[in-house]
């Protein structure tokens, strides 16, 4: 956020952005996990920048000698394809750095869309209470009242199955959690001081509830939004698995998981390494979660 | 007790309504003519599409169309599956015990696994068992878990031969069921053998179903522990000279486990969408897998009742532990 505001929404005076981001990497770097969790998912954003550089093959590029070649350190296995090939003789290294561009962008678009439906649904029914909070909360509950995969199974059925369908669906599903946090955040913060000396001063609804409200509620959001980077990711390669997410060739390991699934006591690596690699993703943005958890959440900050 | 569960419930009603509503909207907005769309790509011919439609009741203003839908459900009425012919109702009495069975062993196993390491790993905080539990606990939380799945045929089906790889009992088994769980079922009759092969066919989807709760679990106790171990009864009957296990046991474990119940009743929308995922790799005969199969049958007819039912569940359940956590707290009760 730019603004150094007149009304300084911190405690600490006039907050320097270079100390705060001081206090904050201070309680970040205490958690080792964390650090090592941000390392990961800086490579993996590396890979998926650079895939078309990194990947000995193009992702869609049959090799017809090589169909189920294990991987290099296996008998039968070469250099050539160090993670071996599936069943149509792709390699499998190359899918898997190309599929790193898949789950990154959805766990970045569902994040982006789950936020911007929540925080503006979260900031109505907060600030204006009454009948406008009942009815979006209500939504939420609903929502909420279903197994977050069930309901995302059935949207992609009425949407069609693809990516950004999947997307979509998971966005909604994942949005609530949003709506209740800020909405929790705004009224907390609603009879503050200083939102009241704002209002004094004569902000508007819009100033309020955006540039004097919102900037204060925005540690829990980045939690959260953290967290459901990595459901994003596990959801839509579910949804992938089940043949109703990204659809095949595509690289995307839910998928590629999907189509190796007939080949499992037969070829180990095709159906190990894609989802390593989900594991590997999720566990290191959970990682990154624990740690902003730490250092942005006050309460729960370890003594 | 009975104003706060009247309470409750009356709370639940306009969710009541939602659920319906989304039920009902469902089959609606599916992309084209519902009943074409239910018909699948076989098509129909014209005079039974309007036989249907008079069936389905399209013809009727959608309000009115709305209440027949609520008439059906509230009388139990939740059509005929298109695939199998059945009425949905009885298709869903039969699938659903597996998947009780399925969740119910998950539950043990997470509980039974995750309550004590929860417990050993705040008593011996910073430890390295602490450690290396917490880190573990978030590796199964992170877990993708039809991967997991299959590592475990990989590795226990596929590798050492020791379990089937999917289905709930060896074929050669047959008989009645009395309440639906195979492992019950089968001790009933008093066929060790058909008991063996149930919970053979039991233990890896109950593992894969339960990894994720064990790690909340685990995660959860472990953090209620450590928050009442600073609180000052417990040093009190520290001060007072009680063995560390009394404290631990009778004290500590005992506040410490309101938290954990919730967390635990939280966690059945949690298996019951895990249940899709692992009812599909291991072939388990349950609802979730008779929701992904009916989508891909196109059968809109039990995707609807399913949604419907399972959504019914989990607003059902999370009433019980609403009400058990007033029981066992009477401060909720109060306010």
């Amino acid at each position: 956020m730019s603004q150094s505001t007149e009304i300084a929404p911190m405690a600490a005076g006039n907050p320097d952005r270079l100390t705060g981001f001081r206090t904050f990497w201070h309680y970040f770097s205490v958690n080792r996990g964390a650090v090592i969790g941000l390392f990961v998912f800086i490579l993996l954003v590396l890979a998926a920048l650079f895939a078309p550089l990194l990947a000995p093959y193009a992702p869609d590029i049959q090799d017809k000698t090589a169909f189920l070649r294990p991987p290099a350190w296996q008998a039968g296995g070469s250099a050539q394809y160090l993670l071996g090939t599936d069943p149509v003789g792709r390699d499998i290294l190359s899918r898997l750095l190309y599929g790193a561009r898949f789950s990154l962008l959805i766990g970045a678009v569902v994040v982006t869309l789950a936020l911007t439906g929540g925080i503006t649904l979260g900031l109505l029914a907060g600030y204006f209470r009454g009948w406008v909070d009942v009815a979006i909360m209500r939504v939420m509950d609903l929502i909420l009242a279903f197994p977050s995969l069930l309901l995302a199974l059935v949207l992609v059925t009425i949407l069609g199955p693809g990516l950004f369908n999947a997307m979509l669906a998971i966005a909604l599903v994942l949005q609530p959690h949003f709506a209740r946090l800020v909405r929790a955040a705004v009224m907390a913060e609603k009879s503050r001081e200083y939102v009241v000396a704002a209002k004094v001063a004569g902000a508007g609804h819009i100033r309020l509830m955006l540039r004097t409200i919102l900037p204060n509620c925005l540690g829990p959001l980045i939690v959260q939004g953290t967290l459901s980077f990595s459901n994003a990711i596990l959801e839509a390669a579910a949804l992938g698995f089940l043949g109703l997410g990204a659809q095949p060739p595509t690289p995307e390991w839910g998928t590629m998981l999907a189509s190796a699934r007939e080949f499992i006591l037969r070829a180990w690596w095709v159906v190990t390494f894609p989802g390593l690699a989900i594991l590997i993703t999720v566990l290191a943005i959970n990682l990154i979660g624990d740690g902003l958890r730490d250092a942005l959440d006050p309460k729960l900050r370890r003594s | 007790m009975l104003k706060y569960i009247l309470h409750r419930i009356a709370l639940l009603i306009p969710t009541l309504v939602g659920i319906t509503i989304c039920a009902f909207a469902f089959v609606r907005l599916l992309p084209g003519d519902p009943i074409l769309a239910m018909a699948g790509e076989h098509g129909v011919a014209p005079a039974r599409y309007e036989e249907l439609k008079e069936q389905f009741g399209y013809n009727l203003p959608i309000w009115q169309q709305y209440a027949r839908y609520v008439g059906e459900v509230v009388t139990g009425d939740f059509g005929v599956s298109i695939s199998s012919k059945r009425p949905v109702m009885e298709e869903f009495k039969i699938l659903f015990p597996a998947t009780m069975e399925l969740s119910f062993f998950a539950m043990i196993f997470a509980m039974v696994l995750g309550i004590p390491a929860g417990i050993f790993a705040a008593v011996k905080r910073g430890s390295w068992f602490d450690q290396s539990l917490m880190g573990t606990a978030l590796v199964g939380y992170s877990m993708p878990i039809f991967w997991w799945g299959l590592l475990l045929i990989i590795f226990f089906s596929g590798y050492l031969g020791w379990t089937p790889v999917s289905g709930r009992i060896g074929l050669q088994f047959f008989f009645k069921p009395i309440t639906g769980f195979m492992t019950i079922d089968t001790l009933l009759y008093g066929k060790w053998d058909a008991f063996r092969s149930a919970l053979s066919h039991l233990v890896l989807p109950a593992i894969v179903l339960g990894t994720i709760p064990l790690a909340v679990i685990a995660r959860q106790t472990r953090s209620a522990m450590l928050e009442v171990l600073g609180e000052d009864y417990v040093r009190t009957a520290r001060a007072k000279g009680l063995s560390p296990s009394r404290v631990i046991g009778l004290h500590a474990l005992r506040n410490a486990l309101i938290p954990v119940v919730t967390t635990i009743g939280l966690q059945v929308g949690t298996l019951l969408a895990g249940a899709i995922l692992t009812e599909t790799i291991f072939a388990w005969p349950g609802i979730g897998k008779w929701m992904v199969d009916s989508i891909f049958k196109r059968d809109y007819v039990v995707v609807q009742s399913g949604l419907l039912l399972i959504a019914l569940i989990v607003m059902a359940v999370n009433l019980i532990v609403d009400v058990l956590y007033a029981v066992i707290n009477p401060r909720i009760r109060a306010s």
